[in-house]
C-alpha cells in the first residue's frame, strides 16, 4: 500500500501545517496515524487520547475539514486526494498542536444546569420509571453523549456567538428536562432560554450530522424550545 | 435581556410567522386571481375601497410583519455585528414603528 501523506497542525492559534509520510496499513485509524507520528517521527507532537474504543471522547480532531472522533475513524473513510489533514477542533482555544482547551466547553454544561438534582435520599424507595414512556425514550435517544466536542466544534452558532451554550450542553439539559426524577427544571429552563441558549439554534444540524454517537442535539434543542415556551405560557419561567 | 423576555420574543416571532404563512398564501392567491385579464389600479381599488374584510386582512398582515421582521433582524445584528445592547433594541423599536406606519398608510390608502 502507498504511504500516507499527512499534514498536521503545529503551534497554537498561530502556526502552520507540517508534512509527514506515514506507512499505510489495513484497518488503520486516524488515531493510529497520529500515534505513529508521535512515537516514530516527532515525539514533540501534542495530541490527546485515552480509551481508543470510542468511549472517552478525548481524541476528537478536525480531519480533512470535519470534526471526527479519530479512534473510530478509519483512514480509508477520510483519505481524499492523497492527503490527510489533521487540525485541532474548531471553536476552542488551541493549547498546542492537536490539543484544545476544553474548559469553556464543559463550563457551559454547568451553565446549562447539566447536573442531576433529585429529591430522594437513600431511605426512599427507587423511583419507578417506565422504560417505554415517551419521556424516558427521549432521554435514551440523547443520553449516550461522550463529551467529545465534535458537535461544539461543528456548530456555526458557537462560532458566531461565543456565549452560546452549544449542542452538547443543551443536549445534556434536555436529558434532564425529560428525566422525571429531576426537580431543578424551572431553573434549568431559565438557564437554557434566550440568546445564549436554545433560542439561538439555527437548526443547521451540523451537530446532528457529525455526532459520532448518532445523537441529534438539534432534536433536543427543539424540545427545549417547546418546554421553555410551555413554561412561559404557564408563567413558570 | 432576561430569559423570560427572550423566550417571549421567540414565541411572538413563531406566532407571527404562522400568521404570515397564512397571509402570504391568501395574498399570492389574490394576486394570481387579480392579474387575470390585466391589472389596473382601478380594478384593485374597486375591490379594496370600503371593504372592511380587506382592511382587516391587510392590517393583520402589516402588523404581523412589524412584529416578525424586527425580531429576526435582532438576531442578525447580534450574530453578524455582535450588537446586543440597548441601542439595538431602540433601533428595532423605531424600525418596527416605521414598518407599521408605512404599511398601515398603504392599507388605509387603498381602503379610503
Amino acid at each position: 500500500m502507498k504511504p500516507l501523506n499527512v499534514r498536521v497542525w503545529r503551534g497554537q492559534a498561530e502556526g502552520s501545517f507540517q508534512d509527514f509520510v506515514v506507512p499505510r496499513h489495513a484497518s488503520q485509524t486516524v488515531l493510529d496515524v497520529v500515534t505513529y507520528i508521535q512515537r516514530v517521527l516527532d515525539p514533540t507532537l501534542a495530541y490527546r487520547f485515552a480509551c481508543r474504543v470510542g468511549m472517552c471522547g478525548s481524541c476528537a480532531m478536525t480531519v480533512n475539514g470535519a470534526a471526527r472522533w479519530t479512534c473510530r475513524t478509519h483512514v480509508d473513510k477520510v483519505y481524499r486526494k492523497e492527503s490527510l489533514e489533521l487540525a485541532p477542533l474548531r471553536n476552542l482555544p488551541v493549547i498546542r498542536d492537536l490539543v484544545t482547551d476544553m474548559r469553556e466547553f464543559f463550563d457551559k454544561w454547568a451553565r446549562a444546569k447539566g447536573s442531576f438534582r433529585g429529591s430522594l435520599n437513600r431511605k426512599d424507595d427507587f423511583e419507578k420509571i417506565n422504560p417505554q414512556s415517551k419521556a424516558r425514550q427521549q432521554v435514551d435517544a440523547a443520553i449516550e453523549c461522550i463529551g467529545c466536542g465534535v458537535c461544539y466544534s461543528s456548530c456555526d452558532v458557537v462560532a458566531a456567538n461565543a456565549d452560546y451554550l452549544g449542542p452538547a450542553a443543551l443536549n445534556r439539559a434536555w436529558t434532564l428536562v425529560q428525566d422525571e426524577r429531576d426537580v431543578a427544571n424551572a431553573e434549568r429552563l431559565r438557564a437554557v432560554a434566550g440568546d445564549a441558549g436554545c433560542h439561538s439554534c439555527h437548526s443547521h444540524m451540523s451537530c446532528t450530522e457529525r455526532c459520532p454517537k448518532q445523537i441529534s442535539p438539534t432534536a433536543g434543542i427543539a424540545g427545549l424550545k417547546r418546554q421553555v415556551s410551555l413554561a412561559l405560557l404557564k408563567s413558570a419561567l | 435581556m432576561s430569559a423570560k423576555s427572550e423566550s417571549m420574543l421567540w414565541v411572538v416571532q413563531r406566532a407571527s410567522a404562522a400568521v404570515l404563512g397564512l397571509c402570504v398564501l391568501v395574498h399570492l392567491g389574490t394576486m394570481i386571481y387579480a392579474v387575470r385579464g390585466g391589472l389596473t389600479a382601478a380594478e384593485i381599488l374597486s375591490r379594496t375601497r370600503g371593504s372592511a374584510a380587506w382592511l382587516a386582512f391587510y392590517s393583520v398582515f402589516v402588523l404581523a410583519i412589524s412584529v416578525h421582521v424586527p425580531i429576526g433582524l435582532r438576531a442578525v445584528l447580534g450574530e453578524w455585528l455582535g450588537w446586543r445592547g440597548a441601542g439595538r433594541a431602540w433601533l428595532l423599536v423605531l424600525f418596527a414603528l416605521a414598518i407599521a406606519f408605512t404599511g398601515m398608510r398603504a392599507v388605509i390608502g387603498v381602503f379610503t
